[in-house]
């Protein structure tokens, strides 16, 4: 069966030419890009260029570029350096709708004594900027707020965010692992002091990713050990990875037009055909602001896990934005926090698509998903009462 | 899916019995659209209180379709004394067993046989013994010490993959881990 991958929001296939240019530094270029040898700094030449190639794509500066091993780490780090760096300053801000590699080191720092201001969303999922202004305080020591969120795809005011931190003295961090290569992102331009980006989402490899550290800040390392990455993260260099995420970086940016053009038209053409086809089914999200591969559609009166393995069923992933898991049926907290109806947030679907998918793919799920929505709803006993 | 068995994975594909009765003779209801999955059954009974027929609507996830179509596949042919023993167990074991986190997929089926049984018996629900926990969910303080009794449960996890308590607003989970502690010290 032909597989349909329209779940790149959550992980993206490794492009080809990224793969290739790894395979070397797994087999024969095995080197330590820190060693005395040219054997090992041949490699070490190769991660200067993967810097090169990353700061390329977010116009930053290489040695503004630090790797990491994941999104995670980066927005730890991040969340760390800020705080290391203003010890005296006790409040941080960020959005309700955070991904968790926020959110939970957030939430523990407010067990441990600090405040955290999670400035709520509309029910477009647009941030409440006044009340962030407000929240500003001498005390703030971080602002951290995703460039875009990984569930709707609403696109946050970063830019204007940014300088009005700035003017406070305050530092700005950015989330920007669903943004990058999705959206030009320029940070001399939007004036951030830090910026996660992940690799697995922009094809390259599971577990390699970049944190930007304004040159200037003072940063002090989260992962302390050897003196790789300039002091700011020890640990000997994932070399294949890091070249791939280089190569990657490339790519994306040769691709960002593609992005805002024919995968748009795709995306748009996917959610206007499921809206006709489909009664009771609304887009969640600001459409007017958000990336252009993502859509976050609910269906009246079933449920997310039910669609999602039916689709399963005729090769087609997606992601759902409710975990009936633990009991706990909630709908993701993004959802929550935009209030989202609970008769549709159950059955909420996530369509992210990439460079990769094609007219055929929108095509097939136009027509697999009707009549699956359609044989849910037949079997639940809300749907009737509801016609 | 991929924890699901295949018993699991074949009644959510092909669901037995889907459908709203014509004239039933009981109905159970259990759960609502606010906690994301529920279920309708329905029975016909016959004179000698055997059930001869059993259909349902479900709105939930594939383990929640699963136990639905289980539940009528073991209630037909039963008598509604034999029925009336029917545990969330013997739904699970009847589907190859459930993942934890989806026992309460179950405990759903159990309950709207329940509340069929009790209705069709003209059995007014009484309010439940004990002192109310879970509010999103209504469940007491005796039924979650049964269940962490009955179930050897160690944590709040664990009462809410088997209740649901605590899966909603969330509110009571300190309460809840209170019981689980004090029925583990007694213990
Ligand atoms: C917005 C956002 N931040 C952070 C992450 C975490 O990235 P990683 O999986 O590389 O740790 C993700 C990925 O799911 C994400 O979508």
């Amino acid at each position: 069966m032909k597989i349909v991958y329209t779940d790149n929001n959550a992980t993206t296939r490794v492009a080809p030419e990224v793969l290739e240019e790894m395979l070397p530094y797994f087999s024969e270029l095995y080197g330590n890009p820190s060693s005395m040898h040219s054997f090992g700094g041949n490699v070490g030449r190769e991660i200067t260029r993967a810097r090169e190639r990353v700061a390329a794509l977010i116009n930053a500066e290489p040695d503004e570029i630090v790797f990491t091993s994941c999104g995670t780490e980066s927005d730890n780090a991040a969340i760390h350096a800020a705080l290391a760096a203003n010890p005296e300053k006790r409040h941080i801000i960020t959005s309700g709708v955070e991904h968790p590699a926020i959110k939970n080191p957030l939430e523990d720092l407010e067990k441990k004594g600090y405040r955290v201001t999670f400035v709520p969303v509309d029910g477009k999922g647009r941030l409440d900027t006044t009340l962030l202004y407000e929240s500003m305080t001498d005390d703030t020591a971080l602002v951290s707020l995703m460039w875009a969120n990984n569930e709707t795809g609403v696109i946050f005011p970063i830019k204007e965010i940014a300088q009005r931190a700035s003017e406070k003295g305050i530092l700005f961090h950015t989330d920007a692992v669903q943004a990058v290569g999705k959206l030009p992102i320029d940070v001399k331009d939007a004036r951030v002091d830090m910026l996660s980006l992940s690799g697995h989402k922009i094809h390259a490899p599971k577990g390699v990713a970049a944190l930007y550290v304004k040159k200037g800040l003072k940063f002090s390392s989260f992962l302390n050990g050897g003196h790789q990455e300039n002091g700011r993260r020890g640990g000997t260099e994932n070399t294949a990875s890091i070249i791939g995420l280089g190569r990657a970086c490339e790519l994306a940016k040769a691709h960002l037009q593609e992005m805002d053009t024919r995968v748009r038209d795709l995306r748009d053409f996917l959610e206007t055909r499921l809206v006709e086809l489909i009664p009771a089914a609304t887009v969640n999200g600001d459409k007017g602001n958000r990336l252009p591969n993502t859509l976050n559609i609910g269906f009246t009166a079933v449920e997310g896990e039910s669609i999602l393995l039916l689709m399963d069923q005729a090769g087609i992933c997606a992601s759902s934005g409710s975990a009936c898991t633990s009991g706990s049926l909630d709908p993701s907290h993004v959802l929550m926090a935009m209030k989202v109806p609970f008769e549709s947030a159950h059955g909420t679907i996530r369509f992210s698509l990439s460079c990769y998918n094609t007219q055929e793919d929108m095509d097939h799920i136009v027509t697999t998903l009707p009549p699956v929505i359609q044989r849910l709803r037949e079997m639940s006993p809300f749907w009737k009462q509801e016609e | 899916m991929w924890e699901y068995t295949d018993k699991v994975k074949d009644h959510f594909l092909n669901p037995r019995n889907v459908g709203q009765m014509e004239a039933p003779d009981a109905v159970g209801e259990t759960g609502s659209l606010a906690c994301g999955d529920a279920l309708k059954l329905f029975l016909k009974i016959n004179d000698s209180e055997r059930i001869t027929d059993a259909t349902f609507m479900t709105f939930g996830c594939a383990s929640a379709v699963a136990s639905s179509s289980a539940l009528t596949e073991i209630l037909k042919g039963m008598t509604l004394d034999d029925a009336a023993k029917i545990t969330n167990d013997d739904i699970a074991d009847y589907l190859g067993g459930l993942p934890k986190a989806k026992m309460h997929c179950s405990v759903m089926g159990q309950n709207a046989l329940k509340n069929a049984i009790n209705a069709y018996r003209g059995i007014q629900i009484l309010e439940k013994p004990g002192t109310m926990v879970c509010e999103c969910f209504d469940i007491t303080d005796l039924e979650i010490i049964d269940a962490v009794k009955k179930n050897h449960l160690d944590s709040v996890e664990d009462v809410t993959s088997y209740l649901k308590a605590g899966g909603g607003c969330g509110n009571c989970i300190d309460k809840i881990e209170e019981i689980v502690e004090s029925v583990k010290t007694q213990a």
